[in-house]
């Protein structure tokens, strides 16, 4: 049994007020709060445990070298993959998509190459692709959803031509959340001969991820979004792919020999971990994904469905209420608009007064935004520390919203 | 002492205690102010800086600082009619010397004016003193 009250106990922010009322965070698409445990981690990482890691041979820097690495088996079990030396480091998955943007694909992409992406792509799996184009000369080939906000399998399959070289796609919208069939994505990609590299942004905060099962090439996560630190992810890279992969940064740690003229490298994955990473945050990382999966993967998603019940059945009632994205097995993320004049700043203006924190904007998918015909919108993005209550005191200050600015 | 029309609205201020009320009656005083065509809503007239959009369109004319403005959000275009009630009219000398922030904070309207809140007013209050003092 699922006991949501015990789980709040655990997040300290859970118990303060905003603006005279206790805070309803329904910002988790952005970032997560951080549960005790991680509190924990980080100030101990920091108080008892600080060193810099694979460096030295004094009690503390073995003591930090394995929280590090035993990080990566933490991650490695998360995602289920095979080997913990499939496991890269980095601040998140920005970082992540750099990461393979220019230790991968730069060095394979041709003019006239190309990459497929989804509509739905968050900025961070976009923008690397731009860098490709304006660069390289690639082509960017999109393919759109359907009305109710629904990535056809098949369509992204069928965007593959012999030019194709990747598809970047993401498992979860942080818009829509619709939930994307990566599986039967990397499938049909495989049968082609293309890569594909899934966004697990979103998909990993709310839903066991296996990405044996995907059969992806790589996978991105981070660190912020999974109640773990700032500044902390990793990105799963097969084997295959990894032996492709050049590194992106070059500098201490990631390097076995440098001499004046010649350069050899460390072995993968520390061959693309250039510098002192964010160990602290890593270890914290480690510390929010053990948390999590001791919580139950299955029982986290069980109970975010029960929000997204409760969210879409009270919605129903508010027909002044323009909701985007009606895929069936969504996550617990909904981005609407008021019908009549009110912008989504002045929605979350108000339900911030309400103590509700929620995100207006573009949500860092313009292409999508665009694709839909809509400016900025609120989201309400739910977690696993969230409440059917809650769910009702946000569309009760909806309904003062569309009392406000009618 | 601010000039005429803003003191009008700090007195119904005064009567307003909770946020809502204030809200509706920034809201209302919004709604009340004429919107600028959208043929004056051009790149140069609009405030940067800001996630919702925001323009700005300064006239001063003899020495007395005029404007009008708009906004896609009622939330700040009420707060913008607020503005306009403090330094419509004023001679444009006097613009750089009112303390915007201090008059908002008489309404309980101030935190809109920091530095955090990406809405383009303090872009918009800037805008205004520097143009004004262009003009003096």
């Amino acid at each position: 049994m699922y006991d949501v009250a015990d789980v709040r106990a655990q997040f300290p922010i859970l118990s303060r007020e905003i603006n005279g009322k206790p805070l309803v965070y329904l910002d988790n698409g952005a970032s997560a709060q951080k549960p005790q445990v991680v509190l924990d981690a980080i100030t101990r990482g920091y108080a008892e445990e600080y060193s810099n890691v694979h460096r030295g041979l004094h009690t503390l820097s073995s003591i930090s070298t394995e929280r590090y690495e035993g990080t990566r088996d933490v991650v490695r079990r998360f995602l289920n993959a095979p080997s913990q030396d499939e496991i890269v480091f980095n601040t998140g998955t920005t970082e992540g998509i750099n990461m393979i943007a220019y230790g991968w694909a730069m060095p394979r992409m041709e003019p006239g190459d190309e990459i497929v992406l989804s509509i739905m792509e968050h900025h961070a799996n976009i923008v690397p692709w731009h860098f490709l184009r304006e660069r390289q000369g690639v082509k960017i080939k999109w393919v759109d959803v359907d009305a109710k906000g629904d990535l056809d399998p098949q369509a992204v399959i069928d965007a593959i031509g012999p030019k194709t070289k990747l598809v970047a796609v993401t498992h979860m919208s942080n818009v829509l959340g619709t939930v994307v069939d990566v599986k039967a994505i990397c499938e049909g990609a495989r049968e082609k001969g293309v890569p594909v590299l899934v966004d697990g942004s979103q998909a990993a905060v709310h839903m066991p991820v296996d990405v044996q099962e995907i059969g992806c090439d790589f996978y991105a996560i981070t660190g912020h979004k999974l109640y773990g630190p700032s500044g902390s992810g990793a990105i799963f890279v097969k084997k295959a792919r990894m032996a492709e992969m050049r590194p992106f940064m070059g500098g201490g740690d990631m390097i076995d020999q440098v001499t004046r003229d010649t350069v050899t490298w460390n072995a993968p994955p520390m061959k693309f971990e250039a510098g002192t990473p964010s160990i602290v945050s890593t270890i914290g990382m480690g510390v929010a994904l053990d948390w999590m999966l001791e919580l139950g993967l299955d029982n986290i998603a069980a109970h975010e469905r029960r929000l997204r019940d409760r969210a879409i059945e009270r919605f129903k009632g508010l027909n002044w209420l323009n909701l985007q994205g009606q895929s069936e097995g969504k996550g617990a993320i909904f981005s609407f608009t008021i019908e009549g004049g009110a912008h989504a700043h002045d929605i979350s203006t108000v339900l911030d007064k309400k103590g509700i924190a929620v995100r207006a904007g573009t949500h860092c998918a313009m292409p999508l935004m665009e694709h839909l015909g809509t400016g900025a919108t609120c989201r309400a993005s739910f977690g696993l520390y969230n409440t059917e209550a809650e769910v009702d005191r946000l569309v009760e200050a909806l309904e003062l919203c569309h009392e406000l600015f009618a | 002492m601010a000039q005429a029309a803003f003191e009008d609205i700090a007195d119904t201020f005064e009567f307003l205690d909770d946020w809502e009320d204030r809200y509706r009656h920034v809201i209302e005083l919004g709604k009340a102010m004429a919107p600028l065509e959208d043929a004056l809503k051009v790149p140069a007239t609009k405030v940067h800086g800001c996630a919702s959009q925001v323009w700005l369109v300064p006239a001063p004319e003899n020495g007395t600082f005029h404007f009008r403005g708009d906004s896609d959000a009622m939330i700040v275009r009420g707060l913008i009619a607020v503005l306009h009630a403090l330094y419509d009219g004023v001679p444009v000398q006097d613009v750089p010397r009112i303390d915007a922030g201090g008059e908002l904070a008489r309404l309980g309207l101030n935190d809109h004016l920091s530095a955090q809140r990406s809405n383009g007013l303090r872009a918009m209050v800037e805008r205004i003193r520097e143009t004004a003092m262009a003009a003096a």
